[in-house]
């Protein structure tokens, strides 16, 4: 099947836009991709090195106010500690922002989507006070600059992440036998396990539960600090090697380089090349796509040891790429931001600087469809199953925010037949031509026009 | 793909009929339920570690694998209840709390939470694990004589592969609210007809905010519908407090619902497991009161909770305070029909050859019989149904009367 402009930025890209031409080619997309990340430099997010000063503040901050010896330094510290949790929150606000208006405006929609798509593979969600809204400075950082690049990159970036490590708990992990242990201190196998299982060879792949123990014992060492951030603590490390998937990793004195050896195997594995390629494929082609096309994706996987801009370019070579019919439902952070896109948003129209009109236009409707920003319900991310996104619940949030959130946001809106045309294309199917003509109001043909199959599907 | 009440509403779609027809708005009279027993089923995500829930202090072999634990309220004798759940001592000593322990699925040796859960809903072996359509709850349904729409009901924004399947289940969460004007609404009808997925989930939300929350589904302007996401947004700020949902649950059970189901999360407790497990067995506390306070003395006589989880965690703590992934666990029974004040177990002992690959709880019975003898209980589910069916291959074993 040929290559469809239209189609292309509706599947693999962000969606139509009025303003912007879509791709002209899957060689363009792929020069686009490979090209400086200019969305990215217009429209800033702090990556997560430049976050950790705030952090440390806070937690200071916290404890200064714990510590407070009279009530009027007691009340000093509060202020302090609530001052800057706004700041925090504010920044959030405004990067999440940012995010949208990439979407709306990029000429490069498939960076966009690459990053959530890795965003979501290696889930790492800030939790408590100090850790929260840390998500996107940790995606800007380890994810976003290695979506064109090398998976074994983006998995070295991802697994000494402080929000990874602290978020899959690595950081309270210490080598039963290692000096800092104690004899009382001793392993933690959460990230071990989900890196095994999430991250790369699958839940179905070839490792047991002494896999996950023996790449447990290799993994401690990895910490960090909230002065350096990411940091290798060779007293922690459990001493000896470890043999991971039948290979000795490591030898009397630990190192960051056993661990990273061990990562570049495991990006390799022909487990790993599989598992990766069956979830791009289900991500953007189909909830069950073809073997042929599992086949096409693991094969350019293998060949090029994990280049992912080649399995990107074997995905949007493959006839299944183009097929005409619909058959994914975009998930909430697309369906939102493929329709500040079709609405031809720009920064102006949205309350960046207000946390709370930024809340209730897009951050808490975004969790009443399912997906509150950076914070998915586990470590696997988000569901993929179409059902699980189509709920009756989570739908009626998705159609209350077609219907009135683009009236909120832009006050002015287009006539709903010239907006049917900017988000749809000419080919929109007849119904929802009907209903833009017979809409009583704009704010309600704009609002059907977003909420149909036609827009929700890529 | 969900089938069920949605292929269901889809034939109704396709038969011309509108929402007048829609099973979800036509009243249905008490007397065509299949029973006034309520079964409310609570799925704790992320591996609850039945070890801390139900502490076995009477075993030898425990202080040593968990020292310095708080102490807790004896049940038993040999077993003693966490502190989190301490306000629910007082059912345990009206015997409407009880306990089963040393139980799991058959799911073994992978630990995934993600497998784990898919096996707890669907509850099928081990070979089903990624093939599953529809879930346990759903299957029973379909042997209720006179079950419809509304005779179960899940609850909250996930969808959950335990109800999912053949029969029709309402779903809908306690915060979810759609306002529309009559001719959006009749657009919105006309651009889903092709498309059942979203047909059919259009038509049970417009069906169900109508009905379930008093607001109109009929605007008169758009203004209306411009102000129903901030009411919804409202809503939402408040967070979905395990009260609202066990007051949703209740609500629903008051009237024709008999079977409602929604999961409670925070129970993967890989460090510091003294203060998290406090966190999220609070909720569970919370939740099982407000149902008692909202359903009423009459209907809580009537009325069982099961509170299940896809695997237990180690023995041992790790080296962070914590439990990783394991195999057996235990489940909790509350609720006035409840035969409780007990704890149903053959215990296996924690000896380290008595442990599961030396490492973790060792099961002694498979938790699907106990809900397999539930659903027998409650409902009049025969033993061969539940064995072949409700759960493909299960042998329920001896019934442990759960039941009063």
């Amino acid at each position: 099947m040929p290559f469809d402009p239209q189609l292309a930025e509706i599947r693999f890209g962000c969606g139509l836009s009025p303003r912007l031409t879509p791709p002209e080619s899957a060689a363009g997309m792929m020069a686009r991709l490979t090209r400086p990340d200019d969305a990215g430099q217009t429209y800033p997010i702090a990556p997560f090195s430049a976050r950790l000063p705030q952090l440390a503040a806070l937690q200071r901050a916290r404890r200064d106010r714990r510590k407070a010896k009279s009530d009027a330094a007691r009340r000093d510290a509060e202020e302090h500690y609530k001052d800057l949790r706004r700041t925090l929150r504010t920044d959030a606000a405004r990067w999440t922002g940012h995010a949208f208006l990439r979407r709306a405006l990029t000429r490069d929609g498939l960076r966009e989507r690459l990053t959530a798509f890795w965003a979501d593979h290696f889930t790492a969600r800030g939790v408590g006070q100090i850790w929260s809204y840390a998500h996107l400075p940790y995606v800007e950082e380890a994810i976003r600059p290695h979506v064109a690049g090398r998976f074994a990159d983006m998995l070295r970036a991802v697994i000494t992440q402080p929000l990874m490590l602290s978020y899959l708990d690595q950081y309270r992990s210490f080598g039963p036998d290692s000096p800092a242990a104690k004899g009382k201190r001793g392993l933690n196998e959460n990230l071990a396990r989900e890196l095994l299982e999430l991250h790369t060879l699958g839940a179905d792949g070839p490792y047991t539960q002494t896999d996950v123990r023996q790449m447990a014992e290799l993994l401690t060492g990895l910490t960090f600090d909230m002065k350096r951030g990411f940091v290798f603590r060779a007293d922690m490390a459990e001493p000896g090697p470890e043999t991971v998937l039948g290979i000795s990793y490591g030898g009397p004195g630990a190192t960051l380089d056993h661990i990273h050896a061990a990562l570049d195997d495991l990006a390799t594995h022909p487990a790993t090349a599989t598992h990766i390629a069956r979830k791009l494929a289900v991500h953007f082609v189909s909830d069950a796509p073809t073997p042929s096309l599992i086949r096409a994706l693991t094969a350019r996987y293998t060949e090029t040891g994990g280049d992912l801009a080649a399995v990107i370019e074997a995905l949007l070579a493959h006839p299944d790429a183009w097929s005409p019919e619909m058959r994914n439902v975009k998930q909430p952070v697309d369906f939102v931001g493929s329709a500040l896109r079709a609405l031809d948003l720009v920064p102006r129209h949205l309350p960046l600087g207000n946390l709370r009109r930024m809340q209730n236009m897009l951050l808490t409707p975004m969790a009443l469809m399912g997906q509150p920003m950076g914070a998915p319900p586990g470590p696997d991310g988000w569901p993929e199953d179409d059902a699980d996104w189509i709920t009756p619940q989570r739908l009626a949030a998705r159609l209350q925010w077609a219907m009135s959130a683009p009236f909120q946001l832009r006050r002015t809106l287009p006539r709903p037949e010239t907006f049917l045309i900017a988000a749809l294309g000419p080919d929109a199917p007849e119904p929802v031509k009907f209903a833009a003509r017979a809409a009583e109001s704009r704010a309600e043909g704009i609002g059907i026009i977003l909420a149909s199959p036609a827009f929700q599907r890529f | 793909m969900t089938l069920t009440r949605r292929q269901m509403l889809g034939r109704s779609a396709a038969l011309g009929c509108c929402l007048a027809a829609n099973p979800l708005v036509t009243p249905v009279t008490l007397a065509s339920a299949p029973s006034d027993n309520r079964l409310v089923v609570i799925i704790l995500r992320g591996g609850l570690d039945g070890l801390d829930m139900v502490q076995p202090r009477g075993d030898a072999d425990f202080s040593a694998l968990r020292p310095g634990m708080p102490n807790a309220k004896d049940l038993d004798g040999f077993f003693a209840l966490h502190d989190g759940l301490s306000p629910l001592y007082p059912l345990w000593q009206e015997g409407q709390l009880g306990f089963a322990h040393a139980v799991s699925t058959p799911y073994r040796d992978r630990r995934s939470h993600f497998d784990g859960q898919d096996m707890l809903e669907a509850g099928t072996g081990m070979e089903a694990i990624g093939h599953s359509r529809s879930g346990w709850l759903n299957r029973a349904l379909a042997h209720l004589p006179g079950a419809d729409a509304r005779t179960a009901y899940a609850i909250g924004r996930a969808d959950m592969l335990l109800t999912r399947g053949a029969a029709p289940v309402a779903n809908w969460a306690p915060d979810a609210a759609l306002t529309l004007s009559s001719q959006a609404e009749l657009l919105l009808e006309r651009v889903m007809h092709d498309d059942p997925l979203f047909r059919d989930a259009t038509l049970e939300a417009i069906a169900l905010s109508a009905t379930d929350l008093g607001s109109t589904a009929d605007a008169a302007t758009s203004g209306d519908m411009m102000n129903a996401m901030s009411e919804s947004v409202r809503a939402a700020r408040k967070g979905a407090q395990p009260e609202t949902i066990a007051r949703f649950a209740a609500t629903q059970l008051r009237a024709e619902t008999r079977l409602a189901a929604f999961s409670l999360g925070g129970f993967d407790t890989h460090s510091r497991q003294d203060r998290s497990l406090l966190r999220a067995l609070g909720p569970l506390a919370t939740t099982i009161l407000t149902l008692q306070a909202e359903l009423g003395a009459a209907i809580w006589e009537r009325t069982t909770i099961v509170a299940v989880t896809e695997f237990g965690r180690t023995a041992r703590l790790n080296g962070s305070g914590g439990t990783d992934h394991g195999t057996a666990g235990a489940m909790l029974l509350a609720g006035g029909a409840v035969r409780g004040g007990r704890v149903i177990t053959d215990w296996p002992g924690l000896a380290e050859t008595d442990l599961y690959q030396r490492r973790d709880l060792r099961p002694t019975r498979d938790l699907r019989a106990h809900l397999g003898w539930l659903l027998a209980g409650l409902y009049g589910l025969n033993r061969t149904t539940l064995e072949t069916e409700v759960f493909p291959g299960l042998d329920m074993g001896a019934d442990p009367r759960l039941i009063l």
